[in-house]
């Protein structure tokens, strides 16, 4: 079942010539992780927005959960869906850690014990317990951005958004994030849907959907996109390392496979041909 | 004059004399060369941020001493006549667009200038060079700040800050959220600016990558202690200790010790791509390498 039905969307800024949203339409299954690629400024984030009934779209039909998304419907779809920024202070209220997580169930009349389990257990699963008394504000940016996403994963919402989430993590934050994402999404069949510049968070996606301009130019799985070499840094993403030191071999006259490799293929090819002597 | 900055036996404490109080920073000791291009490493939480807030007095020692040139900052030093620090360390924050709040690009870029005393008109041909500097077209000047794209808005805080003229220029993780290109972008607008005015550039980064490719220094920061500092190649020579601390390699280096134990050998272990493929070229049989 399409948990995310959007039909002909268009949107387009009042101090603009062209439309930011052009004529999309598209489907997200729920269980489903989709990753929305695409360079600064080719739609993605206009995309979330309306998405969430943040912005209203000039025309077009968003239906989120069996409910056509409209002034009326929007409070119940935004109980439907978390989403997670680029910049985590945007988003903080509470005066500590605890608070500021709790604070979504608390719009939500959610009682005060099941509110502090809830919290203890969303603050663990991102490794920010120990911090629950501190004061938002003197966390660092990856520190916050775990914050916000236990705010999320305590409402359990059925769709979570990452808007460029784990940009402000470091490598292994971000891995760490990425994986308790893979976990809510398998045990509460969560649909996820990121808009990303990270290759490694697109890799997670079962599909990608590359926009610009507004449409969606082509949508394939992970390892169809990665073979796009140097195009890919037209979509927004940067080019996967083992096309890199291909492109480098190659300059220096090496005969390298034409189909992607990932990391560990890489190294397995390297290591036949240089036994092939 | 070049300006120089040492720190002696710097702690800091955040909500000092609370029952809150966290120490953020511990006995650090460290100096920043003139003309260099430092890194700061460590990962999130390790004290990178109060680090870096203490190069131009925006934080005050709790106790230790932090020179600046030749001003010396204590826990002691008054607020007053901290002005001059201010211009000659530039200091770009995470998200510097945030920050924007002019009618219009240049009025934005003029502002710091003005706010030291340059006449509005002085300010702006300043504000026209530091736009051409970062790569701003001309047209976008009379545009509104906020009309523009997360880069471009980026590209106009840095401009803003450079129109001070400062000597070093300390940014907080300048590229977070960018995309691929707008990432290196920006590093090569910091490159071309350590190389063409001889700025002293500091960077806080993840990018293990950028510490490779940029930095002739390394500080690795961890739970507010200076952990360990030196040349990227020492600093990335010891890929137990970084996993120990939760650091990663450049993806180059990290790709060489996966090929080291599939049979291959590294003299020195590479830090970027290219010297990755240049090692790896004379290893492989002759029948792999094309003479055209």
């Amino acid at each position: 079942m399409a948990i995310i039905r959007v039909e002909n969307l268009n949107y387009q800024y009042s101090n603009s010539d062209t439309k930011a949203i052009d004529d999309v339409s598209f489907e997200i299954q729920a269980g489903d992780w989709v990753a929305i690629v695409g360079h600064n400024g080719s739609g993605k984030s206009t995309l979330a927005k309306l998405l969430i009934g943040l912005m209203a779209a000039d025309s077009g039909k968003i239906t989120i959960d069996g409910q056509v998304l409209t002034p009326d419907t929007v409070w119940q779809i935004r109980e439907k869906v978390g989403m997670v920024f680029q910049n985590p202070d945007n988003q903080f209220v509470g005066a500590t850690v605890a608070d500021d997580v709790a604070f979504g169930m608390e719009n939500r009349s959610v009682d005060r014990p099941t509110m502090a389990t809830k919290v203890e257990q969303a603050l663990k699963q991102v490794g920010m317990y120990d911090y629950k008394d501190r004061e938002p504000a003197n966390l660092s940016g990856g520190q916050k951005q775990r914050v916000a996403l236990a705010g999320i994963i305590a409402i359990a919402p059925k769709i979570l958004i990452l808007d460029e989430a784990t940009s402000m993590l470091d490598p292994r934050g971000r891995q760490e994030i990425l994986a308790v994402i893979q976990q809510l999404k398998a045990d509460l069949n969560l649909t996820v849907l990121s808009i990303t510049h990270d290759i490694d968070e697109a890799s997670n996606a079962d599909r990608i959907v590359v926009i610009d301009d507004g449409h969606f130019v082509e949508e394939a799985t992970p390892s169809e996109l990665f073979t796009h070499g140097r195009q890919l840094v037209d979509m927004g993403l940067d080019v996967p390392l083992p096309e890199k030191l291909k492109d480098a071999l190659q300059a220096r006259h090496v005969t390298v496979p034409r189909s992607y490799l990932d990391e560990r293929g890489l190294v397995d090819w390297l290591r036949t041909s240089r036994l092939n002597k | 004059m070049a300006t120089d900055i040492t720190f002696e036996q710097v702690n800091y404490w955040y909500q000092a004399g609370t029952p809150f109080a966290v120490h953020a920073l511990k006995d650090i000791n460290l100096k920043i060369k003139p003309g260099s291009f430092t890194a700061v490493i460590g990962q999130t939480g390790s004290g990178k941020s109060t680090l870096i807030q203490h190069f131009n007095a925006l934080l005050k020692p709790t106790s230790g001493t932090v020179t600046i040139g030749d001003r010396v900052i204590t826990n002691a030093t008054k607020n007053k006549h901290l002005k001059p620090l201010r211009k000659k360390v530039g200091m770009v924050f995470q998200f510097p667009e945030n920050q924007l709040f002019e009618e219009t690009v240049i009025k934005d870029i003029a502002f710091g200038p003005q706010n030291f005393g340059v006449s509005e008109a002085d300010a702006q041909a300043l504000a026209k060079r530091m736009a051409g500097e970062v790569g701003l077209d001309e047209s976008l000047l009379s545009r509104s700040p906020f009309d523009l794209s997360g880069g471009q808005m980026r590209r106009v805080a840095i401009a803003g800050v450079l129109a001070l003229e400062p000597e070093v220029l300390v940014l907080d993780e300048p590229t977070a959220g960018l995309d691929p290109r707008g990432r290196s972008e920006i590093m090569q607008l910091v490159t071309r600016l350590r190389e063409e005015q001889g700025l002293t550039i500091v960077l806080i980064t993840h990018q293990m990558d950028d510490v490779a490719n940029y930095a002739d220094h390394v500080i690795v920061m961890g739970h507010g202690k200076l952990l360990k500092q030196g040349s990227p190649r020492a600093i990335f020579s010891d890929p137990a200790w970084l996993e120990d601390h939760e650091l990663g390699l450049p993806s180059a280096t990290k790709l060489a010790y996966e090929l080291q134990q599939g049979g291959f050998h590294f003299d020195q272990m590479p830090l970027k791509i290219a010297e990755l493929a240049d090692q790896i070229v004379p290893q492989l049989p002759k029948g792999a390498i094309t003479h055209e």
